[in-house]
């Protein structure tokens, strides 16, 4: 099974690996997979308070070369992203920019989970604050 | 030092360039057919055939009546169980085998259970070894068959295999051992290990793809086999088929030169494999080594690297040739059930490489490849939430995953 250059490309100069600090308010912390599973994606996004773009945004994966590949396009292309706009990505998106073939579609179904999953932790966040600001 | 480097001699050898120079002749000018009895050209054929029998023989203790050949060792092995099963149908119909055995063993005992035979699949124990208590539990009196691989294509694991023949035998039942990753590396016996059947492979040990052989023993017990093949009655009614003379004296070869020199090979190959083992132990964390080493083949390295996924690592290192248990690794998205079997956890059976070293690896290149799989290991470690959350202190085992 030869790789398509764009996942080498990933693979050899991942974008954006690291952590953000999952404490800051601002963080939303997607973690999807399994160890058993052989797949396993942390995606954080950092949002603007004051804009809602996704100013930063950071992965660690555990899984293989199509895996990585499609965490790091993630990462790429939340960033200036709003929340929304973040959300409409889907994972044929991914599929069509990497050239996955169909046994390593299930790659980026898991990375578009974990866009969703960051997300939703970061609403969940931000609900959170609410009552407190309000009663400032 | 030549890239890509070879280290997936359990999947297939190159072929030694002593062994294609003897196969040339039978090409094109010593092209008869063995079974032409009429002529010098069939007469050569089978002097040539005879030969390799005898070389054959020799490296496994038998005598060269014993040998039959055969396209490959799935063949030897499809030609064993169901040429014992069929023949001794009368007498029972139950077999043992083992959960880790090569899938041209376990798919045929599936095929004969669809047929109305029993087949008991025995598990291991951790260190991949079977438990011979449990083996003499599962025999019963419909018992015709017990078939265990001598040694593990993807653990290099070695079997008791001297004690479940004599196991075998004081019950009466037959003992086929899939040889194919033995023959050659290690000194193997069929008298000295009890052996009726065994299957022998030749582009495992550096002969051409194509080409096998079935060890079937004819003095106590004499074992009678029903064919597989229906034809001309070659190799004495077992298996009907014109013989493939140049892939049978390529095979005749591989095996005199493994004979000559397997002692001197195996400790040379130890060297190199305990070499890359104890670099990987020293300079990375985190390592396992799956199978016992006591009790495995010189060449063979099968090692999980925590945290770290098989498939990533093979692309990491792209200009060595190994293989993963890794579920990524497999047309069919599972994991090695071999690994499985040993209850090696999914999640380090996806983190498991094979290496398999062989005559024509160096010193230089283990060096070499030791060096890589660190540095790749490194960096993948950097990428895995993983290892992260492990240094952090978190019990990987009691995270609750939301599994897509």
């Amino acid at each position: 099974m030869a790789y398509s250059d764009k996942v080498l490309d990933h693979y050899n100069h991942p974008r954006n690996v690291g952590s953000l600090d999952k404490n800051d308010p601002n963080v939303g912390t997607g973690m999807v997979g399994a160890p058993e599973c052989g797949d396993v994606m942390k995606l954080q996004v950092k949002v603007d308070e004051a804009t809602g773009v996704i100013a930063e945004a950071k992965f660690k994966t555990f899984g293989c070369g199509s895996a990585i590949a499609s965490s790091s396009l993630a990462t790429e292309w939340l960033k200036g992203k709003t929340v929304d706009e973040a959300l409409a990505i889907k994972n044929t998106d991914i599929v069509n920019e990497l050239s996955l073939p169909p046994v390593k579609i299930h790659c980026s179904v898991l990375a578009e989970d974990a866009i969703k999953a960051a997300i939703s932790d970061y609403k969940k966040k931000q609900d959170q604050k609410k009552p407190v600001e309000a009663r400032a | 030092m030549k890239t890509p480097i070879y280290f997936d001699n359990h999947a297939t050898t190159p072929t030694d360039p002593r062994v294609v120079d003897a196969m040339l002749p039978y090409f094109t000018t010593k092209f008869g057919n063995a079974a032409s009895r009429n002529h010098s050209f069939g007469w050569e054929a089978e002097k040539a055939v005879d030969d390799a029998r005898k070389k054959i023989a020799d490296l496994i203790g038998a005598t060269p009546k014993e040998i039959v050949f055969t396209s490959g060792a799935t063949e030897s092995d499809n030609l064993a169980i169901k040429g014992v099963a069929e023949m001794y149908a009368e007498k029972g119909n139950h077999i043992i085998t083992a959960a880790t055995e090569h899938k041209a063993v376990l798919d045929t005992c599936k095929k004969l259970e669809k047929h109305g035979y029993r087949v008991t699949y025995l598990p291991l124990k951790a260190d991949g070894l079977v438990d011979l208590d449990m083996l003499r539990e599962s025999i019963t009196d419909k018992t015709i068959l017990i078939t265990l691989m001598y040694a593990n294509n993807e653990i290099g694991v070695i079997q008791p295999v001297a004690e479940i023949g004599k196991l075998a035998h004081e019950k009466g039942i037959l003992f086929h051992t899939d040889g194919v990753q033995a023959v050659g590396k290690v000194p193997v016996n069929v008298i000295k290990d009890n052996i009726d059947l065994m299957s022998i492979s030749a582009h495992k040990i550096y002969g051409p793809k194509g080409v096998g052989a079935l060890y079937v023993r004819r003095k106590s017990p004499r074992v009678q086999i029903t064919a597989q093949m229906d034809g001309g009655g070659h190799e004495r009614g077992m298996r009907s088929g014109t013989l493939n003379v140049p892939g049978i004296v390529g095979l005749g070869e591989a095996c005199a030169i493994c004979n000559r020199e397997m002692a001197e090979e195996g400790k040379r190959l130890g060297y190199l494999r305990d070499k890359l083992k104890n670099r990987l132990e020293t300079e990375l964390d985190e390592v396992f080594i799956n199978g016992s080493m006591e009790h495995r083949l010189p060449n063979n390295l099968n090692i999980s690297f925590a945290y770290v996924e098989g498939e990533s690592l093979l692309m990491g290192i792209n200009d060595v040739a190994v293989s993963s248990g890794s579920a990524c690794t497999s047309a069919t998205l599972e994991p090695s059930y071999v690994l499985k079997a040993l209850g090696v956890g999914d999640d380090l059976a996806h983190t498991s490489i094979r290496f398999g070293l062989g005559r024509f690896n160096t010193e230089e290149e283990v060096d070499y490849v030791a060096n890589r799989v660190i540095e790749v290991v490194r960096k993948l470690r950097e990428l895995s939430p993983l290892y992260e959350m492990a240094k952090e202190g978190v019990d990987l085992s009691k995270v609750q995953w939301a599994a897509e």
